[in-house]
């Protein structure tokens, strides 16, 4: 029924919510499509089956703009505009693929690597490691700096875990809490790179307003939350490979 | 003081504006008042604005009928100390004597008579708070033109002017006006951005601690042309003079009728209030300030919908500077074309430009544009404060580029600055001498990101930690060559993949640096390095 009232398969992750609009036309990569008024770039081209990489979007929550991985190229347009965050206009003409926006996205992919457990590189099977496969990164260039890999587990919750160090600070989770659940248990606390995940006032998830309903785990791109069932005999983090 | 007015020969003005007040002026005017009265003189002491020359603040000006040689002008003394006030006395100053510290006529001293003040035509001479003053130098002028006309007209008006956002961004004022104008909606708002945050500026501190009528009345002009009911004043915390200026001329605008449920009798309805952020740099981004206001955490909201259509609570806003709002009361009263006709260019009007950091005279300095950097550093500003030669000068706060002495001849003019990539900016330029390094300039530059970043992206809220880690190794002489390839490929990623423009103007600083001063950084000078246009 979610997908009927959609209008969307419900096998494929548009990015960003279905709008009702009066039919616009564009074309993506060269191929036409046609979709309602409002729809995001990025709907449009996963309509027409072009995938665009994306970590802070999905289609169950409004538009964020934050994780910068789903640049594209627009005609007559200056810069690298996100597709999440612009919405279709009548003939216009995207691209989402270039030897530049392979670049950038790689940038912004080595940022993140560059505060993620290289242990966790390998085997993984998130969204992350999709985007890590789709854009060819999987290690970070960056001379160890500050970062969030020894910040403690928060296993207070007897359904999911928090781990941190595999946080990428999307806010998808703050926003399903929002959006989805209507709870308002979660927040980004600091700023700059001290930004972090906080439910309630910085308490453990079993201390604060959260209701254990889960829309924080299934919207969390890294599995940084994540069910504990997944983990026979408790969770550890990967280890470093031994050199 | 003592002494009923009418026998009061001399008035004495001493500014009340903060910057004049951390150098003494407050000290100053309780010294010449007690001094005044052991003397049995009758001297009135008037608080007023600050004329923005603040190498002689405390600046103490005397008029009246007493003071000899002034043909009715203003003569001036500064800086004075408390200490000196005796021997002023001594010296007549209250009736224009002889003194180390005189100045002769304010407005003959060349840095202030060759400036074009046009938005600060009050500064230094008016009680900030006192309306009959306000009215008496050209206050309330343009209010009253523009609710004779129709909004429209008052839009196009601001059109014509050229006026552009004084903030940073120099979008048109007068097109946003027609946006907001434009749309439909039960309510919209008029907000100021007053988060000044930019490193060496003060020009919207001045306008709001010393001419606060002039932006309350560009306000209004703003409810009026837009359909706009209230606005909202969003002042950085750390700016509680301004607040309290604020808060008590918007007290007398709503007593005298000028702000209210029906101003002036003409049916039209505006208010607003101050609003007092929680030390945010990025908070002077549009999007984050009306995130802040309306409760929230300060992040950066998406764009499209603008905030002239979706703002404030959802609702058509106009977000304007400061001095942009400040600017419209001389343009309803003398009309578009009278501020066209100042400028070059696309860059029409006048600048306050802020002189700040090493230099000789620091203070404000409203100009045409097309004034060029030299001529603001050495005439206006006199050099170093150093006495040292000038090596680097930032122009536009904290995320513009670093010039060196080559690119001084550059007229201040959006376009020729944005073709150096550097930045007009807030109008603030700050000067170094030869004793800089710009390798720490520029860890700064990443460093000020670092610390002011909002967090919503991942170029800005990594990008500048790695960016500062990485210059910091380079300064340390580790893997020079490999952290300099990786710091361009970071700052490509930033500017291109960033938000909003804090993350992606922070290298702005980084690359000029790299580019004009390689040798402190250890790097080989290059003609070409990579990403500098």
């Amino acid at each position: 029924m979610w997908s009927e009232l959609r209008r969307l398969r419900d096998d494929v992750d548009y990015g960003t919510p279905p709008r009702d609009g009066a039919p616009v036309s564009l074309t993506v990569d060269g191929v036409p499509v046609t979709v309602p008024a409002g729809s995001s770039v990025m709907l449009a081209a996963t309509s027409c089956r072009k995938s665009v990489p994306k970590l802070c979007a999905t289609d169950t929550l409004e538009a964020f703009g934050s994780c910068r991985v789903c640049l594209v190229e627009i005609e007559g347009r200056r810069g690298f505009p996100a597709a999440c965050t612009t919405p279709v206009e009548a003939g216009m003409v995207v691209r989402t693929q270039s030897p530049r926006l392979q670049e950038l996205r790689k940038g912004v992919m080595e940022l993140y690597l560059s505060d993620f457990p290289a242990s966790e590189v390998p085997g993984g099977w998130s969204e992350l490691h999709e985007v890590m496969a789709a854009t060819g990164v999987t290690t970070s260039p960056y001379p160890t700096g500050q970062n969030h890999l020894d910040a403690p587990v928060d296993e207070s919750n007897p359904y999911f875990l928090f781990d941190p160090a595999k946080c990428i600070v999307c806010s998808r989770c703050v926003r399903a809490c929002e959006e989805v659940q209507g709870t308002f248990a979660l927040t980004v606390a600091g700023r700059g790179f001290q930004s972090k995940i906080v439910a309630s006032q910085g308490e453990r998830f079993l201390d604060s307003e959260c209701v254990s309903c889960g829309a924080c785990v299934q919207a969390c791109p890294t599995h940084s939350l994540v069910e504990k069932s997944l983990f026979e005999g408790g969770y550890h983090r990967a280890q470093p490979p031994q050199a | 003081m003592s002494e009923p007015s009418s026998k009061v020969a001399t008035t004495v003005y001493v500014p009340r504006d903060s910057t004049a007040i951390s150098l003494g002026a407050d000290e100053v005017a309780a010294a010449i008042a007690a001094e005044a009265q052991r003397r049995g003189l009758g001297v009135r002491i008037v608080r007023t604005s600050s004329r923005g020359l603040f190498w002689l603040e405390p600046l103490v000006e005397v008029a009246g009928a007493e003071v000899q040689g002034a043909g009715g002008a203003r003569l001036g003394y500064g800086p004075v100390t408390p200490a000196d006030v005796p021997g002023l006395f001594e010296a007549g100053f209250h009736r224009g004597g002889a003194h180390a510290l005189a100045l002769g006529k304010v407005e003959a001293i060349p840095f202030l008579a060759r400036q074009e003040r046009l938005t600060f035509a009050r500064a230094g001479i008016t009680d900030p708070v006192s309306l009959s003053d306000y009215e008496a130098h050209g206050g309330l002028r343009g209010l009253r033109r523009a609710l004779g006309m129709a909004p429209a007209a008052v839009v196009e008006e601001v059109v014509a002017s050229g006026l552009r956002g004084r903030g940073g961004a120099g979008f048109p004022t007068g097109i946003k006006w027609r946006t907001v104008a434009a749309a439909q909606a039960p309510r919209k708002y008029v907000v100021v951005n007053a988060d000044e945050g930019d490193s060496g500026t003060y020009s919207d501190r001045m306008v709001m601690e010393g001419d606060p009528f002039v932006l309350l009345e560009g306000m209004a002009i703003a409810g009026w042309a837009t359909g706009a009911s209230y606005g909202y004043i969003y002042l950085r915390s750390e700016y509680p003079d301004a607040k309290r200026v604020l808060e008590e001329a918007l007290a007398v605008l709503r007593k005298t009728g000028w702000y209210g449920t029906n101003i002036q009798g003409s049916g039209f309805a505006f208010d607003a209030e101050v609003r007092v952020g929680a030390g945010a740099y990025i908070c002077g981004e549009e999007t984050a300030l009306l995130e802040s206001l309306e409760g929230k955490r300060g992040m950066i909201r998406y764009k499209p919908p603008l905030p002239a259509i979706k703002g404030l609570f959802g609702l058509p806003t106009v977000v304007n500077n400061v001095v942009s709002l400040a600017s419209v009361p001389i343009v309803l009263d003398r009309g578009g074309k009278y501020h066209a006709d100042y400028g070059m260019g696309r860059s029409r009007g006048t600048l306050p430009i802020q002189l700040a950091g090493n230099v000789k005279r620091a203070g404000l300095v409203e100009k045409a544009f097309g004034v060029t950097l030299r001529t603001l550093i050495e005439d206006y500003g006199g050099g170093t404060r150093s006495g040292r030669p000038v090596r680097a000068v930032q122009v536009g706060g904290p995320l513009g580029a670093y010039f060196d002495q080559s690119l001084l001849d550059l007229p201040l003019d959006y376009e020729a600055l944005a073709q150096h990539k550097g930045m007009v900016g807030h109008g603030g330029i700050v000067v170094f001498d030869d004793t800089v390094d710009m390798a720490e300039q520029a860890r700064y530059a990443m460093e000020f990101c670092a610390v002011e970043s909002c967090g919503k992206c991942t170029p800005c809220r990594i990008g500048s930690t790695r960016g500062e880690e990485l210059i910091r190794r380079i300064i340390a002489g580790q893997d020079v060559a490999a952290n300099h390839r990786q710091l361009l490929a970071l700052c490509d990623v930033m500017e291109h993949a960033s938000l909003c423009a804090l993350g992606g103007m922070a290298p702005w600083p980084v690359l000029s640096a790299l580019k004009y001063f390689p040798g402190d950084f250890g790097l080989p000078a290059s003609k070409e390095p990579a990403h500098v246009v």
